[in-house]
């Protein structure tokens, strides 16, 4: 398939890179990226990925927009607060690139349907706040040999990674399980600056666009870490853990599991 | 001794263990950190009886939620 012209214009800063070029330009409009969670994170990568010509986004929500989120969603405006955020989403980043497709999945995930979700797409990315659904996701992924991306935030801090099948440690391998309901805040209970989102959530759509252009490294086999207080970037190298419960030699978890969410998440907020 | 935490280098008594790091690194929710230490990770279960030694390299890898909510119940 031929660049028509306006394609040629539209991705010309790309088409440019040497990295990228007409070939990874090319690869981009044949990727999909399903995005869990259209919320702090969810919000810029989605923006990216579609003004990048994604060929097929999908956007996973169950929520309405909410005045509360357009502190640091900037995929919604004021004007969507009510809306599905599934759709708001859409329309946002069909109004910067028509040229995509995106698919709205106006649902929760969980184990019974997470499996089938990201089945049809090539790359996830993790834009949910808790720790349930990341687990739920790591695991999806690793039992579906898929690569995603996690990330969190929280006050002024921000972390994320990546996980290739077979290059390097999953979220499990880290953290091991989730903890209890209300053990360890999320930023509905603490708060985060809303840049934050569009620091780490960037950054997902970056390793993203990494993965299928096939250029420079991913962040598999390390955390990065930022600290918007002191602006300190951290690249942490993880291990592997051998015994891992869902990517080890002997796994326990060969099925996606749900989890006990904490109470003060079930409203939502993040 | 001599221990790099989370990049930097710092002095502490001979001995001390990485339970002992934890509380005087003064770790947020301490029963639900990820310990790595020269990039091996140390299971919680065994903080208290791994003790650190001359040069060793300490990373402390917190849970963080945050994102998008609607997405799970």
């Amino acid at each position: 398939m031929a660049f028509t012209n306006e394609q040629l214009e539209r991705y010309s800063r790309h088409i440019i890179l040497q990295e990228v070029g007409a070939g990874g330009q090319k690869r981009l409009m044949d990727a999909s990226v399903l995005i869990i969670g259209a919320g702090g994170l969810g919000a810029p990568a989605a923006l990216y990925l579609a003004a990048a010509g994604v060929g097929r986004i999908g956007i996973a929500d169950a929520d309405a927009v909410d005045l509360s989120n357009l502190q640091r969603q900037v995929i919604h405006a004021t004007a969507d607060v009510g809306k599905p955020k599934v759709q708001s989403a859409s329309e946002s980043m069909l109004a910067i690139n028509p040229e995509i497709t995106v698919e709205t999945h106006r649902m929760y995930v969980s184990a019974s349907n997470i499996l089938d979700l990201i089945a049809g797409y090539d790359f996830v990315i993790d834009g949910t706040d808790n720790f349930p659904a990341k687990f739920l996701i790591n695991d999806a992924c690793v039992l579906s040999g898929k690569a995603f991306s996690h990330a969190g935030i929280i006050r002024f801090q921000g972390q994320l990674m990546t996980y290739v099948p077979g290059e390097g440690p999953c979220y499990r391998c880290v953290f091991r399980d989730p903890p209890p309901p209300d053990a360890v805040p999320t930023c509905s209970q603490a708060g985060v600056i809303g840049a934050m989102g569009g620091v780490i959530g960037s950054l997902q759509a970056m390793e993203a666009v990494k993965y299928f252009i096939g250029q420079g490294e991913l962040l598999t086999g390390a955390l990065l870490t930022f600290n918007a207080l002191t602006m300190e970037f951290r690249k942490v190298r993880l291990p592997r853990r051998a015994d891992c419960q869902v990517c080890g030699a002997h796994p326990t978890i060969l099925e996606p599991v749900d989890y006990a969410l904490a109470a003060c998440d079930l409203d939502g907020g993040g | 001794m001599k221990i790099t935490v989370a990049g930097d280098v710092k002095e502490y008594a001979d001995g001390i263990t990485v339970a002992d790091l934890i509380v005087s690194e003064d770790v947020e929710t301490p029963a639900y950190v990820t310990v790595a230490l020269n990039d091996e990770f140390v299971l919680t279960e065994n903080h208290a009886t791994t003790k650190l030694a001359d040069g060793d390299n300490v990373e402390f890898l917190y849970f963080m939620g945050g994102g998008g909510c609607g997405v799970y119940k």
